[in-house]
């Protein structure tokens, strides 16, 4: 109960949101890309905060998901929930096919093959497009339904990104605390410690990597039927950087730092609005500045600094009472 | 045949450029371990900058020299300003610090150069040369022997001077070069400029060919990268070797294959090498300390 009980002030703030303000743009759109992009760096940080290994290329599996939901119920006429799953069970055959020789590279090696993949897939969205539309996209999915119930208003769509979103978060904040989590720990340590240790750290590297994949793939699809829009754009290499930067701007292997992150990165973009070319600048100085300063991230940082203050604060009076 | 003569000097042309930014890469990453996300925005910074120098009425000349002075300043701040002060960072931090540099310096870019595109006139004309049935532009040939002599002041730099030593010896060990005298954060920041001098000139040298914006910087530094992990990361001939070979399978995949899919056979190629030959083709296969 303790552990999580971070989590539920959390959950139940997501819940009261659009109780308290239902008409809210911030609430209904925002909300809806602040809940996009915190399933995605919680995926992601699956792969890099716990397992440690830096993928480039994760904006690759969110746009095979958005784009097989799109391409499947468009010009095929298939249920939106049968296209959902095709494009999870392609996702999780591509995804565990490459992840034994992409997860066996290191370091640079490890961030070039993961870059190139997501940008291997990009030109493949731009250029197939027969299937894909091209650069201009296609539009008018289907509307998604749950158990009979459309999912056609800004509201609901917040609901269900929502109830997704907190999921995803409840189980990354468990998987740390299972043997897996521990095996990811052990890997992300030392790789040949765990080997010793008698754990297979190829097998584990490459279920992480399906298993982050296969829910970016998820949101991908959900994005898609919410946006009723796709297009090679929203998957391009930026963004594996912008999920990437998210990851890390909270603070590496925290789920709540990926959290902070992503609601912060996707935040940014509403203030920097008013700078209008000065966004990209300011973009890139925000990044540089907290990496230099910060390493550890925005949220872990704040966590030490405050469990410090907690600390001293309870020498100070065990001081007093002995 | 007359076609292959054809993709072969459009292959060497571009691969010299890619040679050029992956000798660039090189260069950082034996000096400091660092992977430098920004390489690419040096192409763009010294191509951009002698496009409006010489728009503002300098000579030609001069106009590439300034720009290359200007990519060098912008290299050594880089250096001072976001990589020195983040001592003992890891691998992924240093690559997401550059990445912000990256994307820091295309917003400068855009906020001065706007988001138009330009070109540089061709240093000597542009009338073709016809060699049997392909041509050859003068730019191209200006493009090859630019990189021959940048590569082999490079490498007369590092096997020659005492400078180009100390660099080496830095990238060796930082601690013993530290330890016979060697300054060794000089050393670094002198390697930062060499490769800002490397990535401007290869800006000059293509911008009368591809033309180039605030964006052009990503693609052509991704493709370095490329090329220098093709070559083996740390290698400084591997990543001239690396960067020609890019060029020509690119070009001839391009035209064998279809054109729209360029970039995406040039980042096929160096994952099928990553798979199969971890350490790139020149590289030495690194083992683990335990």
């Amino acid at each position: 109960m303790k552990r999580l009980a971070g989590y539920y002030c959390f959950a139940i703030a997501t819940l009261m949101l659009p109780l308290l303000f239902p008409d809210s743009y911030y609430v209904t759109v925002v909300g809806v890309t602040v809940c996009t992009n915190i399933v995605l760096a919680v995926s992601l940080n699956l792969l890099m905060g716990y397992a440690g290994q830096i993928s480039l290329g994760h904006a690759a599996f969110f746009g095979l998901g958005a784009y097989s939901s799109a391409v499947l119920t468009i010009k095929y006429g298939m249920n939106p929930w049968l296209a959902m799953t095709a494009g999870v069970i392609a996702v999780t055959v591509l995804s565990y096919v490459l992840s034994r020789p992409i997860l066996r590279l290191k370091g640079h090696y490890l961030a070039m093959a993961t870059l190139g993949l997501g940008i291997i897939v990009h030109i493949f969205f731009v250029q197939a497009d027969q299937f894909t539309g091209g650069p201009d996209g296609i539009s008018g999915l289907p509307v998604l339904s749950i158990l009979g119930y459309p999912i056609d208003s800004d509201l609901k769509w917040y609901w269900t990104f929502a109830i997704f979103m907190l999921a995803s978060v409840l189980f990354s904040l468990n998987i740390a605390h299972s043997r897996s989590g521990r095996a990811l720990a052990a890997v992300h340590g030392s790789e040949i410690a765990a080997q010793m240790l008698g754990v297979d750290t190829a097998r584990v590297k490459s279920y992480v990597f399906v298993f982050s994949a296969v829910l970016a793939c998820i949101t991908g699809s959900l994005f898609a039927h919410q946006q009723d829009f796709v297009s090679p754009e929203s998957f391009s290499f930026f963004f594996s950087i912008e999920l990437v930067t998210m990851v890390v701007l909270g603070g590496l292997g925290s789920t709540f730092g990926a959290v902070i992150g992503a609601i912060l990165l996707s935040l940014l973009p509403e203030v920097l609005l008013v700078f209008e070319d000065f966004e990209v600048m300011i973009f890139g100085a925000i990044l540089m500045v907290i990496m230099i300063f910060l390493p550890q991230g925005l949220f872990v940082a704040m966590e030490q600094t405050f469990f410090r203050l907690l600390r001293r604060k309870n020498q100070r009076a065990a001081d007093v009472t002995s | 045949m007359d076609q292959l003569l054809q993709f072969l000097i459009s292959g060497l042309t571009v691969g010299s450029i890619y040679a050029l930014v992956a000798l660039g890469f090189s260069i950082i990453y034996n000096a400091s371990d660092v992977v430098n996300f920004a390489q690419g925005e040096f192409v763009m910074i010294g191509a951009m900058s002698a496009i409006f120098l010489l728009k503002g009425g300098l000579p030609y000349p001069l106009a590439a020299l300034c720009g290359i002075s200007i990519t060098v300043l912008v290299g050594l701040a880089l250096d001072k300003l976001a990589i020195e002060p983040a001592k003992n960072a890891t691998v992924v931090t240093t690559i997401i610090i550059t990445i912000g540099a990256s994307i820091f310096l295309r917003g400068v870019a855009l906020l001065i150069w706007g988001k138009e595109i330009y070109g540089l006139p061709p240093f000597t004309g542009d009338k073709p040369i016809t060699i049997g049935t392909a041509t050859i532009l003068p730019q191209n040939i200006w493009v090859m022997v630019g990189t021959a002599a940048a590569v082999l002041a490079v490498k007369y730099f590092f096997d020659k001077t005492i400078m180009g030593k100390a660099i080496m010896a830095c990238s060796f060990n930082k601690k013993a070069a530290f330890l016979v005298g060697i300054n060794v954060k000089q050393m670094l920041l002198i390697s930062y400029g060499l490769s800002a001098a490397l990535g401007a000139s290869a800006g000059i040298l293509i911008a009368p060919i591809t033309f180039m914006s605030y964006g052009s910087g990503v693609m052509l530094g991704l493709k370095g990268f490329c090329a220098a992990i093709l070559g083996g990361m740390g290698s400084s001939m591997g990543a001239v070797v690396g960067g020609l070979l890019l060029g020509l399978i690119e070009t001839v995949g391009a035209g064998f294959i279809s054109s729209g899919y360029k970039d995406a056979i040039a980042f096929f190629v160096i994952m099928l090498v990553l798979f199969i030959r971890p350490s790139g083709i020149l590289g030495k296969a690194e083992s683990d300390r335990v």
